[in-house]
């Protein structure tokens, strides 16, 4: 008896940490879940897709031995249904610690081509749905003086270009509105990162050759989490993005309005 | 789904346990009439979302949380309803405190038989809770002395409970951590008394067996209580100093009128009248340590060996009485992650077997108490009753290094069970649905959630506690 068993004990003291990861069932989103579970915490995962995201929880709990994962369906253009859902999940999880929102689409859209219906729904889901789920997770980490925000942007967001007007302007939207989101919270004591991401394999990829490397989801998801860890404020990733955007973001206009890529 | 039917976000912040060291988001709602209680109610089953019910907050572990949910504080329902200098029988809200009542009922020569350590929590919390004083093996919990109460179930009704009417749910609300309904009023029985003082005796003794006999032995004081120096080891293992006290009888005090004045009553706000006590916690937290608390403990035992042993003296019931309060705030020297405390009550032919090695352990894993009490106790016949006929030992430990604490408590809780040991919903915080379930009993257990499905069929009466206990 007078050995500790060294085994872990969840009480009310020692709750393991909570994350909240929006946009989990494929790309980044899945690969940051799955490591986020191997790291010990427990996890609400949201995504349109249920059965993909059926299939991850269940990996994610059959691998601890106990049900660390819990998925909910939810389509994040239904912005109506987010305060609901968020104080569904904060009473399930009892805290939050950690919120990811990393749902993304990308839609090719033709170098003449300006269709409003794809232009909305790019930046409902890259945009209008984050600030929906953000501006939730920002209150409760304002009452609690602490936490990890985290909105996954893209290095689409630092300059327009020909390829994709209104994706460049929702993950631009969604830089500034984090930056924006880390000056009111900073002094709360909450952590505000902003993940800008270059080429990486996901569904949202195109599947023509980039100019650039293309990195996988797991190391996409490794550097998210260090970023986390260290309590970065934007991370590029991989990380030599920061110095080629910031050679991009300089090229004056009327170069940068010659150049094809 | 509409966005108008969810709880508001102006009503979400942070609460905390009394300890400090647990804390959560909630949606706070403090009525102050039953009406609003209803629509609460109503509110939370719409909404599916889980309320607890909370006084003044002073549970030490997670018992007036909801985490994610409702909390529903009763501080503003705080009426002195009725008060019949006569026959020393009270009628109040459930958010009146332990102080606005013995402020309220002393001059008349009053004082409730039944007082907690501290006077700031709430009597709706002290009866959820079903709290003891230092006077337990003699006169019960706070509950033996409840005439009758109103309460308002999750269910909408609303039911009168006295100790022969409804007499389940007498003995089911009472020491039912707000998990079945909400007091309206509770009338209670207080007890005369001819003076604001009580005679005291203070003595050490050598360690956990003669402190155990002394307590034994204390019954036929009124009161019996025994600090002990959690940091002693070796023969001294469990050593401490006695507290015995005794009421005056009538006639013994020559100036009752005087003695039993509140404002006579008020613990000094400065020491030797120099220091603000507000400050003092300030100055504990700098020994509120391994070596601090050691030191602390040693000197206060030798102090008590030697100056202070075998002293007979007069001292005010509520010096006495509310010894938790002398220091405000004291909490806060635990530092920014708070304490815990570990209470465990053991059978007499167990207790000393049990806490011996209580203590050995937690100072074995560096994880020492730094302040122990030991007091008597005797059963009751309420349903989450703590006490046994036998001991108790009240241990405060500081949280850090939390997961080898939570190991430690896991692995305290056994030695309790070996010993037939019950525990303390209002101070717990380590307790898992197995061990409940063991010193609980199976058949106590299918009783509560009997009951709890009629009076809150909805099941929206849910704490952290509760949860994490009977999930």
């Amino acid at each position: 008896m007078s050995e500790l068993t060294g085994k872990q004990v969840e009480n009310p003291l020692n709750l393991r940490p909570r994350a909240v990861v929006v946009g989990a069932s494929s790309g980044i989103g899945e690969a940051l879940a799955r490591k986020l579970a191997k790291e010990g915490y427990q996890l609400a995962l949201l995504a349109r897709r249920q059965d993909r995201l059926d299939k991850i929880c269940a990996e994610i709990n059959q691998a601890a031995g106990e049900v660390r994962a819990t998925a909910y369906q939810h389509d994040v253009t239904d912005y109506e249904a987010v305060p609901a859902l968020f104080r569904k999940i904060l009473q399930q999880m009892q805290t939050i610690d950690l919120f990811v929102y990393n749902s993304g689409v990308m839609y090719p859209i033709g170098l003449s081509e300006y269709d409003f219906k794809k232009d909305l729904a790019t930046l409902e889901v890259n945009l209008l749905g984050g600030i929906a789920w953000l501006g939730e997770a920002a209150t409760l980490f304002d009452r609690l003086g602490k936490g990890h925000l985290v909105g996954v942007s893209s290095v689409a967001g630092d300059r327009g270009r020909v390829g994709n007007p209104p994706y460049h302007a929702a993950k631009s939207g969604m830089s500034t509105y984090l930056e924006a989101l880390r000056n009111r919270l900073a002094k709360k004591g909450v952590h505000v990162l902003t993940v800008k991401p270059g080429y990486v394999q996901t569904d949202l990829l195109p599947s023509s050759q980039m100019p650039f490397p293309v990195a996988t989801p797991e190391s996409t998801a490794e550097a998210i989490y260090s970023a986390i860890r260290r309590g970065r404020q934007v991370l590029y990733t991989p990380w030599w993005w920061r110095y080629l955007l910031l050679v991009i973001t300089h090229i004056p206009s009327f170069i940068f309005r010659r150049m094809s890529f | 789904m509409s966005t108008s039917s969810v709880l508001p976000s102006q009503r979400l912040f942070k609460l905390e346990n009394f300890g400090h060291s647990i804390e959560r988001p909630v949606y706070l709602y403090r009525p102050t009439h039953a009406e609003q209680v209803e629509q609460i109610f109503n509110l939370a089953t719409e909404n599916e979302v889980h309320i607890a019910l909370r006084g003044a907050g002073r549970s030490y572990g997670d018992a007036a949380l909801a985490s994610g949910g409702i909390v529903l504080d009763l501080q503003r329902m705080n009426r002195v309803l009725d008060w019949n200098p006569e026959t020393g029988v009270i009628t109040v809200e459930p958010g009146v405190t332990i102080e606005r009542l013995w402020r309220y009922i002393m001059e008349d020569g009053w004082w409730s038989p039944v007082m907690p350590g501290t006077m700031r929590p709430t009597i709706g919390g002290c009866l959820g809770a079903n709290v003891h004083g230092k006077n337990n093996w003699k006169q019960g919990t706070m509950g033996d002395h409840v005439l009758s109460f109103d309460a308002l179930l999750p269910n909408g009704k609303k039911v009168t409970c006295t100790p022969n009417r409804n007499k389940q749910l007498f003995h089911s609300i009472i020491s039912g951590m707000g998990l079945l309904g909400v007091f309206t009023s509770i009338t209670m029985q207080m007890k005369k008394i001819y003076s604001g003082n009580l005679e005291v005796n203070a003595w050490a003794e050598p360690d956990l067996r003669s402190m155990l006999h002394a307590t034994d032995e204390g019954r036929e004081h009124d009161y019996i209580v025994g600090w002990v120096d959690s940091t002693a080891r070796g023969r001294g293992l469990g050593r401490g100093q006695m507290h015995s006290a005794r009421y005056l009888e009538e006639g013994e005090d020559p100036y009752p009128a005087m003695t039993l004045n509140p404002g006579n009553q008020d613990l000094p706000d400065t020491i030797m009248g120099l220091v603000p006590k507000s400050l003092v916690w300030r100055f504990l937290k700098l020994g509120i340590n391994n070596p601090g608390a050691w030191a602390g403990n040693s000197a206060k035992y030798l102090l008590n060996r030697t100056l202070g042993n075998h002293k007979t003296y007069l001292q005010s019931l509520v010096a006495f009485t509310f010894l938790l309060d002398y220091v405000p705030n004291w909490e806060y020297s635990y530092g920014k992650q708070g304490l815990i405390q570990y209470q465990s009550f053991l059978p007499t032919d167990t207790a000393e077997e049990s806490f011996e090695e209580i203590l050995r352990v937690s100072q074995m894993h560096g994880l020492p108490s730094y302040l122990g009490v030991m007091k008597r106790h005797k059963p009751d016949d309420f349903i989450f009753s703590h006490a046994v006929d036998g001991f108790s030992l009240a241990l405060d430990f500081k949280v850090r290094r939390r997961e080898k604490l939570a190991q430690l408590t896991d692995a305290l809780n056994q030695i309790v069970l070996n010993g037939n040991g019950r525990f303390y919903f209002a101070k717990d915080s380590a307790l898992t649905p197995d061990v409940v379930a063991q010193f609980l009993g199976d058949e106590t257990i299918a009783r509560f959630k009997q009951l709890k499905a009629q009076a809150d069929p909805a099941n929206i009466l849910q704490t952290d506690l509760y949860k994490r206990c009977f999930g």
